[in-house]
């Protein structure tokens, strides 16, 4: 047999490595486009664990649209999602190690306006944009910055307050109205809301209470506030705690009407407060049930397609969070796309050049500007209350 | 607005008075204090809860079964999280139970669900009236409980065989195994006794609240500062100091709001140990050579 040369050897397979190589990245598809990440800081597991479920079915079926229809800037959208359980100092974190780490274009936040408040000056000062989805506290986006990355699709407690006092006096012929709240940065922003409110309307107040999110008996509260004179209640409080005040007046046999912020909305608060749960009004900015609008029915389908969990409305209980949710995300998708980039600044005033939106909760004309920052106003407000573990509309 | 007070106060102080009779019994018994007990009044609401809504057992049944699960929490805690410590002479239990605790709330939170959900009862379906206060029936069963169980304690350890044998082992381990006494088995029971008790202090608050995942942890923390301010060597001190936490914070809430409730009540406590080192009813350890 002919000998073969000492090295033809390596050298044919070195030859054959290179062709393969070269071969294989000539004929490689294009390396596929990088997502563009959002970040979600929510509440996952605890009390409000509800409401981050409402939140990521929203921002979930939004995403799956977006990314049908091509994602933003032909890249598709990916969410990350970090659990706050209900706490600044981890919200804090969660928000640092989403921009710094994850590398994402902009945060929706979740239902506990502490943590929010805690995240928007992070935001301010890295220059990502926040949206707040749920959380009501006036001064997340009311906050002051000269350079303001604070947006928000949900109720603005201000707002809520004169919707609340307005709802009071027409409902119940409210005269001397009192209030109990939560007793942290939330029912805060809701003091300063009714104290205004209720000056604006001319209406004394009986006395403003405040209890500790983890109370179990607030009759001796409300026992001041009878002795005071309440025709009326204003309620401000997580789901868990609203239900310990309905107790508590049911206890007392106190059958005062009860107007509330949507903090029962957040759970399942007929389970929880019993009976005198169905006597609590909420506000809330949209209800699928008896909701006829053909884009509600499309997204409650593909809620229920895409989460077989769901067998009935009282599953899908806080739809607002779901649907602030679902137009928050278009939203940021909107900027994005009108920003032309994923840069900070740029998708902040992104925000502003959107025009208009058809959106789920209704139609936006120009949702944002330099001095609004809030997608929502009172007319879009409704008040609910619940009726067999659904959330339904009162009946006007 | 006082009686109201005075029943609210009662019920949530019986609360704390049997979580901390179980942080007495095991003290008493091995030296040792179960840092797991505000999991086990979890886990007695979330068993009672899984037994009555979710598998639809008539409510004694639930409640048995509930308790069962409690001592069987109780047994394991001891064998895994505090026997091996106590046998190498090592203080490392404290930390072992804390993680135990942290590990069970974690578990359940998995298990059991993120959201607080309600155990129905017919002793809270409608409120009677007493003295111009709206009460639920349970209210005045609470401290009935509380105080019912302080005395039965007191009676087992004072008079009957086991009770004795019990405290035997606490004085000289070793003389107890010599008198033939199983100092094994008699800790072990210690400790489920001491879970079925938080137990059912979880069980008797879970119809006024809700069940869930997190609600014991604050209810062990302040059971033990009741059975230190108590006396934790005494069965009737940490009842009564169960009874005068509850009636103080009741009080401050309604006089001052739930603001100020907190710091008055643990200023009130760093006050009377002060005053009494060895709790209300306690008594300095002797030492005897």
């Amino acid at each position: 047999m002919p000998r073969r040369r000492p090295d033809a050897r390596p050298l044919t397979r070195r030859l054959a490595l290179g062709l393969l190589l070269t071969g294989v990245i000539g004929l490689a598809p294009a390396r596929a486009a990088d997502p563009v990440r959002i970040g979600l800081v929510t509440a996952l597991s605890g009390q409000s664990a509800k409401s981050g479920e409402a939140i990521s079915r929203g921002i979930g079926l939004a995403i799956d649209e977006i990314n049908r229809a091509g994602g933003v800037l032909g890249r598709p959208l990916e969410l990350v999602a970090r659990d706050d359980e209900a706490n600044p100092s981890k919200g804090v974190l969660a928000a640092r190690e989403l921009i710094q780490r994850a590398g994402v274009v902009a945060l929706i936040g979740g239902l506990d306006t502490p943590v929010s408040m805690a995240i928007v000056p992070i935001a301010n000062q890295m220059k990502v944009p926040f949206m707040g989805p749920w959380a009501a506290g006036t001064g997340i986006t009311r906050n002051g910055a000269a350079d303001n990355y604070a947006f928000r699709v949900s109720a603005v407690d201000a707002l809520v307050d004169e919707a609340l006092v307005a709802y009071a006096v027409k409902t119940y012929g409210a005269k001397k109205p009192g209030a109990i709240l939560v007793n942290n940065a939330w029912g805060e922003s809701n003091q300063q809301g009714l104290v205004a409110a209720l000056k604006a309307a001319n209406l004394p107040s009986a006395g403003i209470e405040k209890f500790e999110a983890n109370d179990i008996d607030m009759v001796p509260q409300l026992s001041r506030l009878r002795d005071a004179g309440a025709d009326t209640l204003f309620l401000v409080g997580n789901v868990g705690p609203s239900a310990q005040v309905v107790k508590s007046l049911d206890r007392m046999g106190w059958t005062v009407p009860v107007v509330s912020h949507w903090g029962p909305a957040g759970g399942r608060f007929d389970e929880l407060a019993g009976p005198g749960a169905a006597r609590v009004h909420f506000v809330q900015t949209f209800t699928f049930a008896g909701n006829e609008a053909p884009k509600a029915k499309a997204v409650l389908d593909a809620l229920k397609a895409k989460d077989p969990a769901i067998k009935s409305m009282a599953d899908v209980t806080p739809a607002v969070g779901i649907a602030n949710a679902y137009d928050a995300t278009h939203l940021i998708a909107l900027a994005i796309q009108a920003a032309g980039a994923t840069q900070g600044p740029k998708v902040r005033d992104g925000f502003y050049k959107i025009s208009g939106y058809s959106g789920l909760i209704k139609t936006y004309d120009k949702p944002f500007t330099p001095e609004r920052h809030d997608a929502l106003g009172p007319d879009d407000y409704v008040f609910a209350r619940f009726q067999n573990g659904e959330i339904v509309a009162v009946a006007k | 607005m006082l009686t109201g007070t005075l029943i609210s106060g009662l019920g949530l102080g019986s609360m704390y008075g049997l979580v901390a009779l179980g942080f007495h019994i095991t003290f008493a018994v091995s030296g040792t204090v179960n840092f797991a007990q505000g999991s086990a009044v979890t886990i007695g609401a979330v068993l009672g809860y899984v037994f009555a809504v979710r598998l639809g057992w008539p409510m004694p049944l639930a409640i048995a079964g509930a308790l069962a699960g409690c001592a069987l929490l109780g047994l394991a805690v001891e064998r895994l999280l505090v026997r091996p410590f106590v046998t190498r002479g090592s203080d490392a239990w404290l930390l072992a139970t804390v993680a135990g605790g942290i590990i069970l709330d974690n578990a359940l939170l998995f298990t059991f669900g993120k959201e607080p959900r309600s155990l129905p009862s017919s002793l809270v379906a409608t409120p009677v009236e007493i003295l111009g206060a709206g009460v639920y029936p349970l209210q005045l069963v609470i401290p009935l409980v509380g105080v019912a169980a302080a005395l039965a304690i007191r009676a087992v350890f004072q008079r009957t065989e086991l009770g004795r044998g019990l405290l035997a082992v606490a004085q000289n381990a070793e003389a107890a195994r010599l008198m033939g006494i199983d100092v094994a088995r008699t800790v072990a029971c210690a400790f489920a006794l001491s879970a079925v008790l938080a137990g059912a202090a979880g069980l008797l608050i879970a119809p006024l609240f809700s069940v869930s995942a997190e609600m014991g942890a604050l209810f062990g923390i302040k059971a033990f500062a009741v059975a230190i301010l108590g006396g934790i060597g005494s069965a009737t001190g940490v009842v009564l100091a169960g009874l005068l936490y509850g009636l103080l914070e009741a009080g401050v809430t309604a006089t001052l709001g739930s603001g100020a409730t907190q710091i008055v009540v643990f200023s009130v406590i760093i006050l009377a140990l002060a005053l009494c080192p060895n709790g209300l009813l306690g008594r300095a350890g002797v030492n005897k050579v």
